[in-house]
């Protein structure tokens, strides 16, 4: 069994983030790292292959300045290969545009039996990259899949929903998102770490793939402003020191809640 | 350009339009009289409240029978379009389902779709939506370019629902061209009793602070006593503690509560973004520095394991 899992190479989630003054886009020019989200997803397809008894995994991802550290991850935890496509005309692009450049990486090459993403990126959110590339290369999917096997040459799924979850089942090839904590991402070992650095990453452009309009072009929306919102003010900080919680008390009291 | 037909994504649970449905509807009615409602399931239940917050028209697929909603939704509405009757715009809850169907959609319309807006205005420069970033700090008004339609989506609680006291909606039947080939063959609910997170006039949510999985009880019973909605952080929720129906912020429930405590939870901004609105916050966290405390409006630096159990034997003996 053959899987490409989608891996977005993001800004360190631990450095605030900040907008370009001239873009008003997120600021990706420092290090990237992997998407976090993404983790579960790599981890998910070589538990899959390895039950499978056969087949590898590969990665496809969109990033500027030809960033290979976060897809060096996934492929230190145990990935084979990897596509990256990295063009500054890919600058601004929206969530169609970017899901159309991933499933042209995917379909470089040459599909798989399963394409696995995060239910979303922690940096974008849109949450739709996803489900529109299942619908760009015709598949059928699962999305926020919180439990995943195949049974059968079929895929059954546990789908979390707004209220509990639903068994799903799918054929195959199809795509599914996977949310967090589906699995447990292992570490990279020093082995695969080592490994990782003389592993196949192809660099693409967007034209390379055939993909046209992109970036800002492609986008069909523009940014007009950005403002501040009005911050909420804080209030009383109190030390606990055994009595606050009567503190607590009074406050629900004046405000006729208890 | 003007809105002049908009087209609502409609869900409905235990047979009535949801919350988010109907502050969609009330919103669109307020942009144009022209308003469709676009159910992916029987129409005929509903079709009095939706007409009530603003529906003039309903389109439903009927029953689904346990195609998922992306594939046979979208197709759906590709197809009306296809037929001739083009929306302005098409609106869209950000949850599971609207997910789903925007996606979809927005691939077969080569459309973009702009998702986490909180607010929608028409002026000279078109249709412009409103984003929240950083934790809603930070506001961006995007305007959609090129040619309608155009999709939106919206987070839930940002527009009141209010009734505008009209008529049933007529429903038109749509069919369904593709339902696609994934399949739900169970249903599964997990049960809660009290009141709805999402609707509660107080939530008390926990978090990793709590230390333990069972030390959520604490939440529990105080929730029980203040007549509470329980919610959680999503490191909780992850880890298995709770059930993701308890999750609050960016991918969980979006809460407005008269009162919000939050019990050792550090306010990452994705907690924050769903919990903000709030009218009162209370923190208990053991780190002074924690960015909870920059939106509470009590903050106690202290040890849930001993402030929690104190508070709930003061309320125990009111
Ligand atoms: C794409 C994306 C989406 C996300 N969506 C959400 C979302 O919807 N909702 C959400 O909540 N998070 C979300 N997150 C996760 C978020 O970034 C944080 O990781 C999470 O909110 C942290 O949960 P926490 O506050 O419980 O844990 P922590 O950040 O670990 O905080 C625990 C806090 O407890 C305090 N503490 C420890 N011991 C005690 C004690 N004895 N008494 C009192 N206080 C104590 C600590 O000082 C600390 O501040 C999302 C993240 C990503 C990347
Ligand atoms: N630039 C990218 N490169 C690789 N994968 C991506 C990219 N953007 C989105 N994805 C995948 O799609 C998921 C959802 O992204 P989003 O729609 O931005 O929330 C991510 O978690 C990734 O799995």
């Amino acid at each position: 069994m053959n899987v490409i899992v989608c891996v977005k190479q993001i800004p360190d989630p631990a450095v605030p983030g900040a907008l370009d003054g001239s873009t008003n886009t997120l600021k990706r020019d420092g290090k990237l790292i992997l998407d976090d989200s993404d983790a579960y997803g790599v981890e998910m397809a070589l538990q899959l292959v390895d039950k499978a008894g056969g087949g590898e995994v590969s990665l496809v991802s969109m990033a500027p300045n030809s960033e290979t550290s976060g897809l060096r991850t996934a492929l230190a935890m145990g990935a084979a290969k990897g596509v990256l496509v990295s063009d500054p005309a890919l600058q601004g692009s929206d969530a169609l545009t970017t899901a159309k450049i991933l499933a042209a990486a995917v379909q470089r090459l040459g599909g798989a039996d399963l394409i696995i993403a995060a239910t979303e990126s922690s940096d974008g959110y849109t949450g739709t990259v996803p489900e529109q590339m299942a619908e760009v290369l015709g598949l059928p999917s699962v999305t926020f899949a919180k439990k995943v096997s195949v049974e059968n040459g079929a895929l059954k799924v546990d789908r979390q929903t707004e209220s509990g979850y639903d068994e799903v089942t799918c054929p195959l090839p199809a795509l599914i998102s996977v949310t967090a904590g589906v699995v447990e991402p292992r570490y990279p070992s020093f082995k695969g770490i080592m490994a990782a650095k003389s592993k196949p990453v192809e660099e693409v452009k967007a034209s390379d793939l055939g993909v046209t309009p992109v970036g800002w072009e492609g986008a069909g929306q523009k940014i007009a402003s950005v403002t501040q919102a009005e911050a909420r003010q804080a209030g009383e900080v109190i030390e606990d020191d055994g009595e606050t919680f009567g503190k607590i008390v009074e406050f629900l009291e004046n405000l006729k809640v208890i | 350009m003007a809105l002049n037909n908009i087209w609502v994504f409609a869900q409905i649970a235990n047979g009535t339009p949801t919350s988010s449905t109907l502050e969609l509807l009330s919103k669109a009615r307020s942009l144009t009289s022209n308003v469709v409602a676009f159910l992916g399931a029987d129409g005929g239940n509903a079709a009095a409240a939706l007409g009530e917050f603003g529906a003039t028209k309903v389109y439903a697929t009927g029953d689904l029978g346990g195609a998922l909603p992306g594939v046979a939704v979208a197709g759906a509405m590709k197809a009306v379009i296809d037929a001739g009757e083009t929306p302005d715009l098409v609106m869209f809850p950000q949850n599971y389902e609207g997910r789903d169907v925007m996606a979809r959609l927005s691939v077969k319309l080569d459309k973009t779709v702009i998702t986490n807006n909180v607010d929608i205005a028409e002026s000279g420069d078109g249709v412009t939506v409103t984003t929240p970033i950083f934790g809603g700090n930070t506001l961006v008004n995007t305007a959609f370019t090129g040619a309608a339609p155009f999709l939106a989506a919206f987070r839930p609680k940002s527009f009141a629902a209010e009734s505008a006291g009209g008529p049933a909606a007529a429903v038109t039947s749509v069919s369904v061209p593709d339902a696609g080939a994934a399949k739900v063959t169970a249903v599964h609910v997990e049960e809660t009793s009290g009141p709805k997170l999402d609707e509660a006039d107080i939530v008390v949510s926990g978090g990793r602070g709590l230390g333990e999985a069972s030390n959520y009880s604490l939440i529990e019973e105080l929730s029980k006593l203040l007549k509470a909605a329980p919610g959680a952080s999503r490191a909780i929720v992850d880890a298995g503690w709770v059930p993701y129906s308890f999750q609050v912020g960016q991918t969980g429930k979006v809460v407005k509560p008269n009162v919000y405590i939050a019990v050792g939870i550090s306010g990452a901004t994705q907690h924050m973004v769903g919990m903000k609105g709030s009218k009162n916050i209370i923190a208990i966290n053991k780190d002074k520095e924690a960015p909870i405390f920059g939106v509470a409006d009590l903050g106690i630096v202290g040890d849930a394991m001993k402030v929690v159990p104190k508070l709930i034997e003061a309320l125990k003996g009111r």
